[in-house]
């Protein structure tokens, strides 16, 4: 008896094995954009090692967390290395899964019967933004220290309860060590739980099975390859086709993340704030405060929407509705076609218009408030949600192309 | 075991009550997690009433105190700062204070105990910012219509030197006005008035 045939009588490795890598049959048509999927996990792994590290010599004290960072940059050996990785990180994982989440928006991918594989995917999302929110006060800079005010200030505006929960949320009356000592506890536990809903989204991935540029179900198509008499013809096995096609994107992104970790961990104090490099002072608030910019598309909705009949509790409405939004993208769509390749020119100029108003929102986000930013940031929240709301009404009239029977190149 | 003579409307109730009474237990069970995130007496303590000595400030000029670890303004004004206050009121959105940010002894137009002597928490109502003092008359940034007030640089709301907020901006309501009391002349207590500490 051989020794995989003993551990497989006790547990399914081989057949783990085969349902989810040498016999998962994925289409044979992927490209660029099919990167990032496994790009997205190499940097949850890289932000989970790099962050324990850091938590070993990191304090989580309102007195010691500045200084504790800067003995990791200046006294540990290879602290600078293992904090630049960890920072550099975070920018690239929110990167990695704005571009994993555009090709879903251009193939279709949270089309029937992959809804529910979409929403898991949104809540993933949600859940990164509340680590990188929680993980950029840790440094217990200027920008820590005002960015997370001006997000926990977030929930006080919520009518009658708001006040009271923002004092939960803090465990004080400011921002203090109460908040850090907890928002690092919780820090380190929410990646954890990244990890389990990634095993959930591919389970849920390898029910319905992935999609593909010409979004054409394969399993619906013709039987038969290389491999299998059953498997679907336009697929291939993930292992070693796809594992192997990772490896490569593995070698381009490493490249240019390494590049920005070596020569330019602040990116220009795109990464790293300047204000940062000064301890947090809660009597001083700095002359400009901006979210990093993964955040700032949906801080200029926030910011572009006043207040009135005595609360500001619009605008957080208006910038939590245009991330609720996305999870209703699936019912959105109401296109007899998936992808963009048969999609008509109304979607595309849409989807077009799409990545100009958030691009130019991020944009808007980072610089201070004048009139004109905020006329364009208003323009363009409101073409933000003309993308979506209006989606059932212009993806039905749009004149789509017929869609090929099996996949194409 | 045969089925027969089994009660499943019995049995069903059973599963139900004891189901219902274990999620009762759980939320029970949460109390101490969700309370734990609660202000510690020590937080507590420390929002205990500060007491200023403002027998120093200029007038015109400012000093700052810290009340609950928030950031509070004493701002000693003129006699034209005041008259604007008084009179120019049109383009404030709460000229009168009827939103309840202060105490009621400070719902007039100074928003304060002596006219010359404004307190406030010095934290915009929008989202937190320290909104920055510029008792300038018409700088280059601010327009030439600006008779002195705090400019909030996060997201551009403006209030007047008695802290009430300009219409049409950012942050809903006026700035809050901390209970607070002469103790003397020039000593003021902030976070206790007649009524009690706060």
């Amino acid at each position: 008896m051989s020794f995989m045939t003993w551990i497989d009588e006790r547990f399914p490795a081989t057949k783990v094995w085969n349902e989810h890598l040498a016999q998962y049959y994925a289409p044979k048509n992927f490209n660029f954009w099919y990167f990032f999927g496994s790009l997205a996990m190499l940097v949850l792994v890289n932000q989970i090692v790099t962050g324990i590290w850091l938590a070993m010599s990191y304090k989580p004290d309102a007195t010691l967390a500045f200084a504790s960072v800067e003995y990791i940059m200046r006294d540990v050996n290879w602290g600078w290395l293992i904090r630049y990785l960890h920072s550099t990180g975070a920018s690239a994982f929110f990167v990695v899964i704005y571009l994993h989440m555009f090709r879903g928006l251009m193939y279709g991918s949270y089309r029937k019967p992959r809804e529910l594989l979409w929403i898991i995917g949104m809540i993933i999302y949600v859940a990164m933004m509340a680590t990188a929110f929680m993980g950029y006060l840790l440094p217990w800079g200027q920008m820590s220290y005002w960015g997370a005010q001006v997000i926990i200030n977030l929930f006080a505006a919520i009518p009658v309860i708001g006040e009271d929960l923002s004092i939960w949320i803090r465990g004080d009356f400011v921002i203090s060590d109460a908040t850090l000592n907890r928002f690092f506890a919780l820090h380190f536990l929410l990646p954890f739980i990244l990890a389990a809903l990634v095993f959930v989204h591919i389970v849920a991935l390898h029910k319905v099975g992935s999609n593909n540029p010409d979004g054409i179900e394969i399993k619906k198509g013709p039987k038969g390859n290389k491999w299998s008499d059953t498997a679907p013809a336009d697929g291939i096995p993930f292992h070693p086709y796809y594992s192997v096609k990772d490896i490569a994107g593995v070698i381009g992104f490493l490249i240019l993340f390494l590049a920005v970790v070596f020569f330019m961990p602040e990116m220009g104090g795109y990464f790293l704030e300047p204000p940062n490099f000064e301890p947090a002072n809660p009597l001083k608030t700095p002359a400009h405060i901006a979210p990093v910019w993964y955040f700032t598309p949906f801080y200029a909705i926030l910011r572009a929407v006043p207040s009135f009949a005595g609360t500001q509790v619009w605008g957080v409405i208006a910038m939590g509705a245009a991330i609720v939004v996305l999870f209703f993208l699936p019912w959105l769509d109401k296109s007899p076609v998936k992808s963009i390749r048969y999609k008509g020119p109304i979607f595309k100029g849409m989807i077009a218009m799409f990545v100009v108003v958030f691009i130019t929102l991020g944009y808007l986000g980072m610089l201070a408030p004048t009139p004109m930013g905020t006329l364009m940031s208003q323009i363009c929240t409101i073409l933000y949600f003309v993308f979506f709301l209006a989606m059932p009404i212009y993806s039905k009239m749009d004149k789509t192309k017929p869609v090929p029977e099996r996949v194409t190149k | 075991m045969s089925s027969q003579g089994v009660d499943l409307k019995k049995r069903r109730m059973l599963i139900t009550a004891t189901a219902g009474l274990g999620a009762v237990g759980a939320g029970f069970a949460l109390v101490p997690f969700l309370s734990y995130w609660q202000p510690s007496a020590r937080a507590k303590a420390l929002g205990a009433p500060e007491t200023v000595d403002i027998s120093k400030l200029e007038p015109g000029a400012m000093m700052t105190a810290k009340w609950r670890g928030k950031v509070c303004w004493v701002v000693r004004r003129t006699e034209e700062t005041l008259k604007v206050l008084k009179e120019e009121t049109a383009h404030l959105a709460d000229p009168d204070s009827e939103v309840p940010q202060q105490p009621e002894y400070c719902k007039n137009y100074h928003r304060s105990i002596k006219p010359e002597y404004l307190i406030a928490v010095g934290i915009c109502t929008h989202l937190g910012c320290s909104p920055s003092y510029r008792p300038e008359i018409g700088p280059a940034d601010l327009g030439e219509d600006w008779k002195g007030g705090f400019f909030c640089v996060c997201h551009g709301s403006r209030f007047d030197l008695s802290a009430r907020v300009f219409q049409g901006l950012p942050a809903p309501t006026n700035l809050v006005i901390p209970i607070h009391k002469y103790l003397s002349d020039t000593v003021v207590i902030i976070g206790e008035d007649d009524g009690g500490a706060a």
